[in-house]
This record gives structure tokens, sequence and C-alpha cells, in this order.
């Protein structure tokens, strides 16, 4: 059973001043599926689209972004979610930080500067679950913080005077004090240092063993994919291009653009010329006819500048739209 | 007759800052007796690696004299940078040091166009008298890295990608044709699929434009990719400094091996080992304060003398390193 199914989602950015309006397809189609208890990666360059699924699966859909089409629905045991059309209050009450929470880029802005840690812990409690007793509240943040190995005196201190790395845990700790179903995780090491970086995946990763979540990582990074996904998903300009298990992304990628992804990663120890994408990522308010990725595409045909290609199942999971896989391998 | 010794030339280099008041405040020596130097007639790309909090910006901010070193010196082309404070040589230092910032939508003015600031660098100069005159100059700096002038005109910072208008900037501190080019994490903002992009550029000012680059940053497979050689800075000391290939290739210190093993492989095929659990650091100002060898805290093979005193620099296997199971 599905944890969550995205079906067919549209996601567009209407706005409308003095008389223009503009329309950015920031998610254009999307279907997918998470499972119980994966790791599932999500890749693509800066405004593919990436942040607004995040949104729209989060439930947090504000102007000007607008849902013009698809389906969200989640299962959480026996309980199912619609998200486009849940109340609010029901939102905050049951699904929100209980069931999906969310880990965010910058732990720096999401620690407010003038309070402390257990001042967060509290106020997110407060509002999701109601604190009757004080001092259960922070015998169970004490132990929260214990099982991830985060030492209790961060309680008392404010953000500054913690380093980069152990914010991003106390983030993580955040996002997991009432055990949700999915954690979401956008870009939660693209600040952080190598080590850093590491030490906090792992405490991830851990977490998401222990307690056998779903953790939506999202990040342009596929060195952390590789690292920490269990299956891996790219998006080009508001479309998913190619889906499979991390493994066979990695070896066995389909689609041009996430070959060209793989090839261009740097690593120690190898010093072979790598090129870098032609090109600029498309403008979503206007985006390429035909496959979106054609105009920096090394191996686009007529076709490609004319007809969308179709999300073609290729066994295993793996999936793939491009017009040129077809030709190859069959 | 241009000087032939060192391009840059830095000496037994220190920066110290105080935390705190004058009563009961501490000192913080944010770069620790660092030395290194680049040739003259040898172009060559050298990094400064290392974590936040290392020191890398304060020698970066040195090295362009926005900060007085605390003790040591700096030569460039000779001269001793002290010497140089305002007026004509400086503005002439300038000319020849070019930096490069790390996130180029902070560096441009999102109001202004993007072309006026390289005009702004040809007139002020005195590279080009002129803005007409100016044209050529903006057109031929643009090209050096795959854009022009006619691409460029008119737009805002907004209307570039983040690769394109990296490379603005480097075209911009390409206009007085300088020396050495100080690159500050010049792409850790921008997108992975952009980034190689900026980074063959810096291969190829260095190949076909004889200019070095000093490039600070802390993501270690990019400069393995560019460098010739490397320092690995740990909270403002250089713990292990060589030849790239012996430094990421080989290396000797707990510190620079533990880095290595957390750049996650591109492949994945080491997931395993990259999951074995390690222990972070706790916060910087506390590992500034350790006596002895900063990493003493986090070194599996920590031994009594190194909490005691600084480790020496040692020469081993074609590199320096600073550790004291090397000497």
């Amino acid at each position: 059973m599905a944890l969550l199914i995205v079906k067919d989602l549209q996601a567009y950015y209407r706005t409308e001043i003095y008389g223009i309006s503009r329309t950015v397809r920031a998610v254009d189609g999307v279907s997918l599926e998470l499972q119980p208890n994966e790791i599932y990666g999500v890749a693509g360059e800066s405004s593919c689209g990436k942040t607004t699924l995040i949104k729209v699966i989060s439930g947090s859909i504000k102007n000007p972004l607008k849902v013009i089409g698809g389906s969200v629905n989640y299962q959480f045991g026996p309980y199912n979610v619609d998200i486009l059309n849940v109340k609010q209050d029901e939102m905050r009450r049951n699904v929100r930080w209980k069931e999906i929470s969310y880990v965010m880029q910058g732990s720096m802005s999401v620690l407010n500067p003038v309070r402390q840690i257990v001042k967060t812990f509290e106020d997110i409690v407060d509002t999701h679950q109601g604190i009757p007793d004080h001092k259960v509240f922070l015998q169970q943040t004490r132990e929260h913080l214990d099982r991830l190995g985060l030492p209790p005196d961060v309680l008392n201190a404010y953000p500054h005077q913690l380093s980069g790395g152990m914010r991003q845990r106390v983030a993580i700790a955040l996002a997991t004090i009432f055990n949700p179903k999915l954690i979401i995780a956008d870009e939660p090491t693209t600040a952080l240092d190598v080590v850093v970086q590491r030490g906090v995946l792992q405490m991830l990763k851990e977490i998401q063993d222990v307690s056998g979540n779903t953790v939506l990582l999202v990040t342009h990074d596929m060195a952390v994919h590789a690292n920490v996904a269990d299956r891996v998903m790219i998006m080009y300009a508001g479309r998913i291009v190619e889906e499979a298990k991390t493994e066979i992304i990695f070896t066995a990628p389909l689609h041009p653009y996430t070959q060209h992804l793989i090839r261009s990663l740097p690593a120690i120890g190898d010093r072979t010329g790598k090129a870098s994408l032609k090109g600029t990522p498309p403008n979503l308010a206007n985006p390429p006819s035909g496959c979106r990725f054609h105009p920096r595409c090394p191996l686009a045909k007529d076709i490609c500048h004319t007809d969308e290609p179709a999300m073609i199942q290729y066994g295993g999971g793996h999936r793939a739209a491009c017009h040129m896989i077809k030709e190859e391998t069959r | 007759m241009s000087y032939t010794g060192k391009l840059l030339d830095v000496q037994h280099v220190s920066v110290l800052f105080s935390i705190g008041g004058i009563i009961g405040g501490s000192q913080l020596v944010a770069v620790n007796d660092i030395s290194f130097s680049l040739d003259n007639a040898h172009p060559e790309i050298f990094t400064i690696a290392g974590e936040s909090g290392s020191g890398k910006t304060t020698l970066s901010r040195l090295l362009l004299r926005d900060l007085d070193p605390t003790t040591g010196k700096v030569f460039f082309e000779g001269i001793d940078l002290a010497k140089v404070k305002k007026g004509k040589d400086f503005k002439d230092f300038m000319r020849q040091v070019q930096p490069v910032f790390q996130n180029p939508f902070e560096t441009f003015n999102p109001l202004r166009r993007v072309e006026d600031y390289l005009f702004d660098t040809a007139i002020n100069f005195g590279i080009a008298a002129n803005h007409k005159a100016a044209e050529p100059i903006v057109d031929d700096a643009l090209r050096l890295v795959g854009l022009s002038l006619d691409e460029v005109r008119t737009r805002y910072p907004h209307e570039l990608s983040g690769g394109q208008i990296q490379r603005v900037s480097v075209a911009r501190a390409l206009i007085p044709q300088p020396r050495l080019i100080l690159a500050d994490e010049p792409v850790s903002m921008v997108d992975a699929s952009l980034r190689m992009e900026i980074v063959n550029l810096f291969k190829k000012l260095r190949d076909e434009q004889k200019v070095s680059v000093l490039y600070i940053t802390h993501d270690l497979a990019t400069a393995y990719y560019i460098s010739d050689r490397i320092s690995i800075m740990l909270r403002g000391f250089v713990v292990e400094a060589g030849p790239v290939d012996e430094v990421l290739g080989r290396p000797l210190h707990p510190y620079t091996q533990l880095l290595k093993e957390s750049v996650p492989s591109p492949m994945p095929v080491h997931r395993e080992s990259w999951a074995a659990h390690i222990d972070l650091g706790t916060t910087e100002v506390k590992e500034y304060g350790n006596i002895g060898c900063k990493f003493a805290g986090r070194c599996p093979k920590v031994m009594d003398i190194c909490r005691k005193a600084d480790p020496p620099d040692v020469e081993a296997q074609g590199r320096t390193v600073k550790c004291y199971l090397y000497s």
C-alpha cells in the first residue's frame, strides 16, 4: 500500500499585475508513488519545480500557487487524506508535523534567533498536540534528543551558539518529534561542509532505519543521492524525466539529462574532462515545445521539437520520458 | 622588467581576533602561521580547502588587503603589501589581484545592469578611456568566458542563470588583466549541473591566459579536478599541503583522510563505508580554543602529545603535514 499517490499533478503560479497575467508551469503533469519505509530522492537543477512539488504535497498551497489538475492522496494506516481538499484545521491537528514533517534548507532561518531551542520545541508540541504537563514535555523532549544522539544542553542554547551541523540536526529533531510517516527534507545539507553533511545525513538515515518512515530527500547533489536514496527521481522543467532504483539510475541511466548529470560529477581520483550542459535552464513561463529538454539535448531530433515524449516503463520500476530511448533499445 | 621570483609569497602570516571585552576576553587565532607561495613564471591553480570556520575567508580577505595580518608578511611580486596602502600603488595592486565571490546574485546589484559593472571596471582601472573604447575590451573578456556583449547588454542579474552570471563575474575580474584571481567559493551557490562550467573556465584561464587562480573551497571533488597544489586548513592551521595528487590521492593527516572519506562518491558503491558513524566537532570556537592539535578531539589516532603542543610541520612523501604521526 503506497503512502502517497500523486496523479498527474499540475501546479501553476498565476499572477496578474496591471491586467498582465503570467503563468509559470512549475509542476506540469507529475505522477509518483511513495512507499512506506524508503528514502526517495528528488534531483534537478534550481527552478525545475522541486520546491513547488514539495509545497503541494505538504499541503502548503498559497496564492499565487494554484493546483490546476491532478490529485494528491495520503494513506496513513487506515486514515486517508486528500491533501487538496482537506480542511486547514484538520490538517493542523492530525496531519502536519504528526504525519508529514518538513526539514528546511537553512536551519539558521528556521530557528528563531532570539529564543532558546527548547522554546521552539514547545511551540511545535503545543500547536500540534498541546502541553498539559510541562515536566512530561521536557522529559519526552530530552529522551527524543537522547535517541538521536544530541546532547540535552542544546535545549538551553540559542541558535547562534550552535554550529551549522548541530543546528541542522536540531531541525531534524524538531521534524521527527511526533515520529511522522513522511519526512520531507528540502536540501537539508546544501550549505554544509562535507564532514558535517555526512553526519547530518547519517542521522537522517538512522532515524529512517529505526522508525521505518519515508523520507523525501530533495537535493541537486547527485552524489548525496548515490549514497543515501533508495530510489531517485529526476525532474526537469516541471516534469519527471526519469525514475528508478538508485543503483540503476547511476549505472544505466536512460534519459540524456540523467546521463549528463551523472557524467558531469567530479570525483577525487578522476581528472577526465567534465563537460557542462550547454544552454540555460528553461523559463517555465514559456517552456520549450515538445520535449522540454530538446534545446539542450545532444541527441535531439525533429520529433523532440514537436512531440511531448510519453513516460514509458522499462521494468523494475524504471521509467523515463524520451523519444530517443525507444530507437536505441527497441 | 618584471619581477621574476614569486608572484605571491605569504610568509608566516597570523591573524588574531579578540572575542569579548578587553578584560576577560579571549583571542581567536583565525589564521595561524601560514606560509605558501605562487610561482611567477608558471601559472597554477592553488586550492585552499577546509570546512567553514577554518580561516579560509580570513585568509582571502587578507590577500585582498581588506585585513592586515597581525604578524607575518605578504609579498606580491616582491612588494611588501603592508606598504601598499592607498593611491596609485594600491590601485595597481587591485588591478593585478581580482576577486570572484561566492554568490553572484549578491555580488551584483539587482537594480543595475550587469554590463555597467564591466564598463566601470574597465574605466576605473584605466584600461579604457571612455565607454566607447571599453566596448571591445568588455566584449573580449566576455568572449573568454563563453559569452558576448550582445548577450549580456541591457540585462539585469535576474535575467541570467546562476552559471551565466558567475561567468560574468569572472569576465569582470579578467578586464584589468590580472595576474591572480582569488575565487572564494565560486561554485558553492551554483547548481551542480552548471558547476563544471565555472570550474572548466578556471582551467582555461590558467592554460590560455596564464592567470594564476587561488581557489578557496570546501568542495574537494572540484578541487581535485582543477588544482595543481592544495592546502587543507583546519581551525586556522594548514594541516596538509602539497601537490593535489599526493594530498588527496594518498592523504596522510587524519583530518584530510576524514575529509576525503566524507566526500560522497558519485556512484552508489561506497554506501556502507560512507554510512560508518563519525563524530562531529563541537562548536567552532571550542575547537579553536584547543591546546595542541585542533583535531585531537576527533582524531581516531590521537596520542597524549597531541593535546600538549602544536604538532610540527613534517616533510613526508612529497608534501608537508602537520601531525605527530609522521615526526
